[in-house]
């Protein structure tokens, strides 16, 4: 298992590398020169060499891209052009209110999702498959930010139930908080309920025609241990690979759902960064980003395989 | 449809021809003919490009002129989905805004095929460095999410609805190089294969004649449901402000502006939401329609 791990750690490693080559070339070909936007309206000679020397960037490319992803090793992503702030320190003060996003956006999903898929599978070909299935495919095709738009106009405009905006940390008032958070979650979940849903169901397609569930059934058990105990766990396995895909959804997701609701999380900071030429930031962004999906693919790998007796013991 | 060798004549014995039946482009025609959803698909997306198309010479209002004595107005006979901030008559500003979003799904996935084939091909079939260089370049542009590094191009290429279709195909071009590449290691693996390669067929001649039509199938079905994400993409980044420029009108952006006018102008809001729904929807249909009607083990 330990081998297993380590073997998978190393296959890492050039990813990791080549994405921050990447980024590191983004920056370079960003349109507009962030030292002359910051040495002001008067663009002094002098300040402006100042700056490029206080930056490194009279560097050749090599020497900045090792001074740069040196520096990234020991956990320096640079400072923010815009607030002066690190921006490890920027990405950890936003992390938290994505991650409660996001992990509230999971709560429906799975919710959601899973019980619909199982559904839908069990019941294939009737009208509560049909049902699901539209349901689904409009989840897909439903651009989320629309979804808030709505969302915002019949709750918070119409019905006055709900604000429209804002954010409330948890540790300062937890209810508030969810209350506030409760509809970006909704609108964030509901794609990702529909892609779990399409993937619980074709799971449990493949599994309710195995042999063992055909067994189990002779066996004269109920079919609802059939179900969840035989067929449900074995399906399960495929769906936690999906986790790593979900991840990359959420965090796309949080982008514009974070925009329409105000949500100063990880997903504004971005899009202010873009729009504000912040690259240290933009590139911190990708590049933690990158990284997290990296390791989930990695813990994904691990949990199918501890999931999997047969693999296990290899 | 391929031409046949013997003249087709269409009557009840040969309709049921078991041979005639067996043919693979009567019986993916057959099987998509039949699947209503995919049908369903095909006539919502039809029915955007047929309005897309006809935009210059349909009788309406001039998607940018602005009218400052109709602002927000709300749906009647002269303006049947109302005004928006500026007076300017939202269903024109839809019709023209279906071209920027089909073509924006059709450009940024031609892009995407076009780069991502070809290197999956390569990969696939040479294997060796060449496959260990792209593989490598794949999985890393793979673990950026699809939208981030569709904002973080199109923030580096500069704001416009070209620029946002070119970061789009490139976001999803890994895809196809993924997907390419496990269809040729497949294919190529198959008997068929390696007698061409027996009787001493060139190796350009075995990718034309042999590898790319069994890989077209799957890139097509995968084509289609691409043009759906990527019609949502750029619908985001105009959102974002990263697409289509004012005053040109693009779905996206429509709803950008939309929200600030929520409780005075709820419809400039809802129509362009419903239309992004409908040809994505649309897509989507007929993507899975086709990747049923060209499964062989499906019935």
């Amino acid at each position: 298992m330990l081998s297993f791990i380590l073997r998978r750690l190393l296959v890492a490693i050039p990813t990791i590398i080549l994405i921050s080559i990447f980024v590191f070339a983004l920056q370079k070909l960003l349109p507009g020169d962030p030292v002359l936007a910051m040495a002001g309206e008067e663009r002094d000679p002098a300040t402006i060499e100042f700056l490029r020397e206080k930056y490194r960037l009279n560097d050749p490319l090599p020497v900045q891209y090792f001074t740069w992803i040196g520096n990234a090793l020991i956990g320096d992503l640079g400072i923010s052009l815009r607030t002066n702030q690190p921006v490890l320190e920027l990405i950890g003060e936003k992390l938290p209110v994505t991650i409660q996003l996001a992990t509230m956006a999971m709560i429906f999903a799975l919710v959601i999702g899973i019980p619909a898929g199982i559904l839908s599978a069990i019941k294939k070909g009737t009208v509560t498959d049909y049902i699901a299935n539209v349901v689904a495919l409009s989840g897909l095709s439903i651009p989320n930010f629309w979804l808030g738009i709505m969302l915002i106009l019949l709750v918070s405009v119409k019905w006055q139930l709900l604000p429209a905006s804002g954010y409330v940390p948890f540790d300062e008032d937890p209810l508030r908080s969810i209350q506030v958070m409760i509809m970006p979650a909704f609108v964030l979940g509901t794609a990702l309920a529909a892609t779990l849903m399409r993937h619980t169901r074709s799971a449990m397609l493949t599994v309710l025609t195995s042999d063992y569930v055909r067994t189990a059934r002779a066996k004269g058990l109920k079919e609802r241990r059939v179900i969840l105990k035989h067929a449900f766990r074995n399906a399960l396995t495929p769906i936690v690979t999906l986790s790593a895909l979900l991840f990359g959804e959420l965090i796309a997701g949080a982008v514009l759902t974070e925009q329409i609701f105000t949500v100063p999380g990880f997903g504004k900071l971005i899009v202010d960064a873009v729009f504000n030429r912040d690259y240290a930031v933009v590139q911190g962004i990708v590049l933690v980003t990158a990284v997290g999906f990296i390791v989930m693919n990695l813990f994904a790998d691990v949990a199918y395989v501890l999931l999997n007796p047969r693999l296990r013991k290899q | 449809m391929a031409q046949t060798a013997t003249p087709m004549t269409v009557d009840a014995e040969s309709a049921n021809d078991p041979v005639l039946d067996r043919r693979p482009e009567n019986r993916v025609w057959k099987k998509f003919r039949t699947h209503r959803s995919a049908m369903l698909g095909g006539v919502l997306v039809a029915f955007f490009v047929i309005i897309a198309m006809l935009a210059p010479v349909l009788p309406i209002a001039d998607p940018t002129a602005t009218d400052w004595g109709a602002v927000r107005q709300a749906p009647s006979l002269v303006h049947p989905l109302g005004t928006d901030e500026i007076g300017r008559d939202v269903l024109a500003r839809m019709i023209w805004g279906a071209q920027a979003s089909l073509l924006a799904g059709v450009v940024s996935v031609a892009i995407a095929v076009a780069v991502g084939v070809p290197l999956g091909i390569v990969a696939g079939y040479f294997g060796g460095w060449t496959d260990a260089v792209i593989s490598r370049c794949t999985e890393a542009l793979l673990a950026a999410p699809f939208l981030i590094l569709a904002i973080a191009l199109a923030a580096f290429l500069g704001p416009s609805l070209t620029n946002a279709m070119i970061a789009i195909g490139i976001s999803a071009t890994p895809l196809f190089v993924r997907l390419t590449r496990g269809q040729v290691l497949s294919v190529a693996a198959e008997d068929y294969v390696d007698s061409a390669r027996a009787i001493g067929l060139p190796t350009r001649k075995i990718l034309a004649r042999y590898i790319f039509p069994n890989i077209l199938p799957p890139v097509l079905v995968q084509a289609t449901l691409t043009i759906a994400t990527a019609i949502i993409a750029e619908a985001s980044l105009s959102f974002l402000g990263l697409g289509q420029q004012p005053p040109a009108p693009s779905w996206g952006s429509m709803l950008n502006t939309a929200k600030n006018f929520l409780s005075q102008a709820p419809w400039m809001a809802l129509y362009p939401g419903i239309a992004i729904f409908l040809v994505v929807l649309g897509f989507n249909l007929l993507g899975d329609g086709l990747r049923d009607a060209l499964d062989p083990r499906e019935q």
